[in-house]
C-alpha cells in the first residue's frame, strides 16, 4: 500500500511544482467555452441547448491533451522499468498512476466547469447534472486513455497516435455523458455512463500493464 | 567465514542461467549461455559494446524475455513476487528533475518497500547528504549516478544487477562502488555487473568474470 500511495503523492507533487502543467488543461477547457459563443452566436437559448455537448467535447479534448504524459516521463527516465521490481504488481502501480492522473486532469476541469456554465448560459440544474456526469464519466476517459498511452509509450513521437487510437472507444462515453445532462432518459444514461466507467476502470490497469510490459520486451 | 552467519545477512539467492539465447531485433546476441551465481559472489560481465551485456542484465531482471533458455533464481518463496528481491541499476537515472534528492530517494524507498530511515544514511554513504534538498535536475552526471546508487541502499535486496556502475563517477565514486559491493557480498548478497572498468574487490571476495563474445 505504501508503494501505491507513494506513486499518487509523487505524481501530484510533480504536477504542482513550479513549471507543472496542471493548469494548462484547465486553460484549454475554458478557452473552448470562450470561443464557442463567438462561433455559434450569442443566442443564449441555443447556447444553453448545445452546452452539454460543448462541455463534454471540451473535457474530452483537454483530457486527450494530457494523455501523452501519463507514462512517457516514467518511461524515458527508466522509472517504469523499476516499477516492475516493486513489491506491488505493475497493475496496481498503473492503477495508482491512473488515480493521480484523474485527480490532475479531470478534477480541475470539474472545478472549472462553473466558468463554462456561465459562458454557455447553462441553467443551474443543467450545470449540476453536468458536474455529476463529468464525475461519473471522466474515469472512463482516463481508463481508455491509459490503454492508448501504454500502447504508444515506446513510440518516441506517439503523442498524437494515442488520442486517435482511443477516440472510437470514447464515443460511448461522450454519447451517454451528454445524454446524462439533458434530454429524455438522462437518469438511464447516467447509469450507463457509470457502468462504462466501472468496467473501464476495472480492466484498464490490467491491459495497460500488459502493454507496458510488452513495450519493453 | 560463512556469510549466512553474519548479522543482517540477506536472504540467500542463486541465479542459474542455462542455455540462454537472446536476440535484440534481428540480431543474435549470444546463444547457449550458461553460468550460476551463488550467494556472496560477484559476476563481472565483460565484452565489447553491443555484445549483449545490458540485455543479459535485463533478462535476469525479467524485463526482456529471452528467446530460449531459462533463468532460475532459487531461494524465492512461493508467495514472493519475482523481481521484488532485486535492484537494477541501469544507465537511466530514474530520478525526477523537479523533485529533491531526498524526495526522489524516499519515493524509491516506498516503492521497493524499503525503510525510510535508511534514506539519510544512504545519502550520507553516497556523499549526497549536503545536497539532499536540492532538486535532482541540478545534479551533475556523477551526482545523478550517485543518487541512483543510493537507491540500492534504501531497500535490502539480495540481488544487484548493475549496468556500468562506475560510469560518470570520479575516483572516489569508484571506491564507493567497490566498498558497497564488498559489503553486499559479505552479507551474502549476489551481484552481476556489466563493466568496462576493472572492479578489484579486496581479496577474500568471490569475483568471477564472464566475457561475452559475438557468436
Amino acid at each position: 500500500m505504501r508503494a501505491f500511495a507513494a506513486i499518487i503523492v509523487r505524481d501530484l507533487r510533480l504536477a504542482t511544482r513550479i513549471g507543472g502543467e496542471a493548469l494548462t488543461l484547465v486553460l484549454f477547457f475554458v478557452m473552448i467555452g470562450v470561443v464557442v459563443p463567438f462561433a455559434i452566436g450569442p443566442d443564449s437559448a441555443q447556447l444553453g441547448r448545445l452546452a452539454p455537448g460543448i462541455i463534454w467535447i471540451a473535457a474530452f479534448l483537454s483530457m486527450l491533451l494530457g494523455l501523452d504524459r501519463l507514462f512517457r516521463a516514467d518511461e524515458e527516465d527508466g522509472s517504469l522499468r523499476l516499477f516492475r521490481h516493486s513489491t506491488l504488481p505493475l497493475e496496481a502501480l498503473v492503477g495508482a498512476k491512473l488515480i493521480a492522473h484523474w485527480l490532475l486532469t479531470a478534477v480541475p476541469l470539474i472545478i472549472a466547469s462553473p466558468i463554462l456554465a456561465v459562458l454557455l448560459s447553462m441553467s443551474m440544474e443543467d450545470w449540476l447534472r453536468a458536474v455529476l456526469s463529468l464525475l461519473i464519466g471522466t474515469p472512463a476517459l482516463v481508463g481508455f486513455g491509459a490503454l492508448g498511452a501504454a500502447v504508444t509509450v515506446s513510440l518516441r513521437r506517439g503523442g498524437l497516435i494515442a488520442p486517435v487510437l482511443i477516440l472510437p472507444l470514447c464515443v460511448p462515453v461522450l454519447i451517454f455523458g451528454v445524454g446524462a445532462i439533458a434530454g429524455l432518459g438522462s437518469a438511464q444514461a447516467m447509469v450507463f455512463l457509470g457502468a462504462i466507467s466501472l468496467v473501464t476502470c476495472a480492466f484498464s490497469p490490467l491491459f495497460a500493464a500488459l502493454a507496458l510490459r510488452a513495450a519493453e520486451d | 567465514m560463512n556469510p549466512m552467519n553474519t548479522p543482517n545477512a540477506l536472504p540467500a539467492r542463486t541465479i542459474t542461467v542455462s542455455d540462454l539465447t537472446c536476440r535484440r531485433g534481428e540480431r543474435l546476441l549470444f546463444a547457449g549461455l550458461r553460468f550460476a551465481v551463488p550467494p556472496g559472489e560477484l559476476l563481472l560481465l565483460r565484452g565489447p559494446n553491443g555484445v549483449g551485456k545490458t540485455t543479459l542484465l535485463l533478462s535476469i531482471a525479467g524485463v526482456v524475455r529471452p528467446e530460449a533458455g531459462t533463468i532460475a533464481v532459487t531461494g524465492r518463496g512461493e508467495e514472493d513476487r519475482p523481481g521484488a528481491d532485486l535492484h537494477l541499476l541501469s544507465h537511466q537515472p530514474a530520478s525526477k528533475a523537479r523533485l529533491t534528492v531526498r524526495e526522489n530517494l524516499s519515493f524509491w524507498a516506498d516503492l521497493f518497500a524499503g525503510d525510510r530511515s535508511l534514506v539519510l544514511p544512504a545519502l550520507e554513504a553516497t556523499g549526497l547528504a549536503a545536497i539532499a534538498d536540492l532538486e535532482a535536475g541540478h545534479l551533475s552526471a556523477g551526482q545523478t549516478r550517485r543518487l541512483a546508487i543510493a537507491r540500492l541502499l534504501v531497500a535490502d535486496r539480495p540481488i544487484w544487477l548493475l549496468d556500468e556502475p562506475t560510469s560518470a563517477l570520479d575516483g572516489e565514486g569508484e571506491d564507493l562502488v567497490i566498498r558497497l559491493l564488498d559489503a553486499h557480498l559479505k552479507r551474502g548478497g549476489i551481484a552481476v555487473a556489466a563493466t568496462h572498468h576493472d572492479i578489484h574487490l579486496p581479496p577474500p571476495a568471490n569475483v568471477r568474470t564472464l566475457t561475452l563474445v559475438q557468436p
